[in-house]
């Protein structure tokens, strides 16, 4: 069955005020399409979830979207400081859950595999744990030794950009593949954005690379460059340069403001987002092939 | 006399504690480079392992985020970040954990999550990502950092990821497979556990002295029986390095 809509139906859908995303993606594959199409339709009180939020949850806390985050690394990578969601957590005004990294995923692992809650070593630091109430300790039944626990974390929405899938939701990913898939599995419904919509039959050709299958995904929508300042992997570079930019754009709310209006409410969709950026920085972005040598699956 | 920045002397002092062959837990900047500069000189056999879930990376660019694109193309194998941390970290696969922090205490705890209290903080920080797990289940960790008086305070206001607690033994007691900090890397010299886990003075790169030292220390420094001197930093290291960051984004600190 054909799950093909616009973005902005699926947001209109599925995200509604108070509901919990998780915007997938560690660096690679980030969902800015849906991001910003969010602040467009001025969604309220969501819950954003992600191992590092990213300059796409800054942006979403900025427009006023959240109540809470749930994070595991809060900084503009390799920049600095995330600077809108840390002021908005220091003054209290957007709740805040807090993890290491292996924490964080693991509650999705454990939302993705319908488990209530999942078991980590311990890492002998403490402090986090006596600071968020979600971290527990139990006996391992087998050795009597302690181990931590964290509970399942099962988002209301996935949203998950891809290099390519068929008009039923089978996905192909590859590159940085972060956490995906726990995500998809983890969430109630799932929202794809994708580079390039194809046959069956491609994503039939290389089926270990379909880590999304079509039965949990609940709307297909093609949205080339979605993921820009972010990255698709073979399909267009790493904007670190406007990463480096939002360190000075986000040290005002004027200036944020002014960037928001220019950059998201001023448009219509990705498309003119995607045009407006102009041909020196899409020169830039580009990325010369590098192909896998092709792999025999064998005809049986 | 070689000229370099405080950046380059951590590196080279940094990559010289590198084996050939180890397998490197490695975060962006100056790891990064630490790790190049040990690949080009004595262990070419080094694996790149980064939390982004690359394993084996070669990249032909520095990258400014961990998860550049650069590490993914031409690596061994890429897995998830729950595999990363659970079938590499937390199984025991990766030797060697590079951590930094903007606090780091007598018994190398790292703090990388609050300046003050947790719930009205002085200064947020970016928190724990990967380096809780890091510090506890790497089987060596190096710490990489500037050698400022208010980075060493006697404790740390929130240990995001620890050394040796209060003392060696207490760490031993938790039971974490890792083996703890063994050097933290300044720009003024070599800090190394004692037997009781607290950090000394073990060597001074040149020119420098055991009171300058002392003077940026935020407790009372205890120093080594026979504190050495680190080898001077080479002009094929410096070449070398210089080639990796050319325009210096990582390298021109101090």
């Amino acid at each position: 069955m054909s799950k093909i809509c616009s973005l902005k139906e699926a947001i209109q859908q599925y995200v509604k005020d108070d509901v919990s995303i998780y915007a997938a993606g560690f660096t690679h594959l980030i969902p800015f399409a849906a991001g910003h199409e969010i602040i467009r339709q001025g969604r309220k009180n969501l819950t954003l979830a992600r191992a590092t939020p990213d300059l796409i949850y800054d942006q979403m806390v900025a427009a006023g979207c959240a109540k809470k985050v749930i994070f595991s690394y809060m900084g503009n990578p390799g920049v600095g400081s995330l600077r809108i969601v840390r002021a908005a957590v220091e003054s209290g005004q957007v709740a805040m859950e807090e993890y290491s990294h292996f924490g964080m995923i693991s509650r999705l692992q454990a939302g993705a595999t319908g488990l209530p809650f999942i078991p980590m070593n311990q890492t002998a630091a403490t402090d986090l744990e006596k600071n968020n109430p979600n971290i527990k300790r139990v006996t391992d039944p087998y050795s009597g030794k302690e181990v931590i626990v964290v509970p399942a974390l099962n988002p209301d929405v996935a949203i998950i950009h891809v290099q390519r899938c068929d008009k039923n939701g089978n996905a192909h990913i590859w590159g940085i593949i972060g956490e995906q898939k726990e995500a998809a599995f983890a969430a109630k419904h799932v929202i794809l954005s994708a580079e390039e919509i194809v046959d069956e039959s491609v994503i039939r050709s290389d089926p270990n690379r379909t880590l999304i299958p079509e039965f949990i995904v609940d709307a297909v929508c093609l949205v080339p460059y979605a993921s820009h300042p972010s990255y698709t992997q073979g399909y267009y570079d790493r904007d670190n340069k406007f990463y480096l930019e939002w360190d000075k754009i986000s040290e005002s709310s004027d200036t944020v403001n002014a960037w928001l209006q220019e950059w998201v409410y001023g448009l219509k969709d990705r498309d003119e987002y995607w045009k407006k950026l102009g041909d020196e920085t899409h020169k830039r972005l580009q990325v010369k092939p590098r192909l896998a040598s092709p792999v025999n699956y064998g005809e049986y | 006399m070689t000229n370099y920045s405080s950046s380059e002397l951590m590196c080279v002092n940094a990559a010289r504690l590198l084996k050939d062959g180890d397998r490197v837990f490695v975060g962006v900047g100056l790891p990064n480079l630490t790790c190049n500069l040990a690949m080009r000189t004595h262990a070419p056999n080094l694996q790149m392992i980064y939390e982004a879930g690359v394993i084996g990376a070669r990249p032909s660019r520095l990258p400014l985020s961990i998860g550049d694109p650069t590490l993914v193309s031409g690596a061994a194998s890429v897995c998830s970040m729950y595999d990363i941390f659970a079938f590499y970290l937390q199984r025991g696969n990766v030797d060697v954990g590079f951590l930094g922090g903007a606090q780091i205490d007598k018994f190398g705890n790292i703090n990388a999550t609050v300046i003050g209290d947790y719930a009205h903080p002085k200064v947020r920080l970016p928190g724990s990502g990967g380096s809780q797990e890091i510090a506890a289940w790497a089987n060596r960790c190096y710490i990489m950092t500037p050698h400022q008086k208010r980075r060493f305070p006697e404790k740390v206001d929130f240990a995001t990821s620890v050394g040796y607690l209060d003392g060696r033994a207490k760490r031993e007691a938790t039971g974490v497979r890792g083996g703890g900090p063994l050097v933290v890397v300044t720009d003024l010299g070599l800090l190394e556990p004692n037997a009781n886990g607290e950090l000394i003075l073990t060597s001074l790169h040149p020119s420098t002295t055991v009171e300058q030292v002392k003077e940026n220390t935020g407790w009372a420094l205890q120093c080594a029986e026979k504190i050495a001197t680190t080898e001077p930093v080479t002009e094929k290291e410096l070449h070398i390095l210089r080639n990796l960051d050319p325009t210096g984004i990582y390298l021109k600190g101090g």
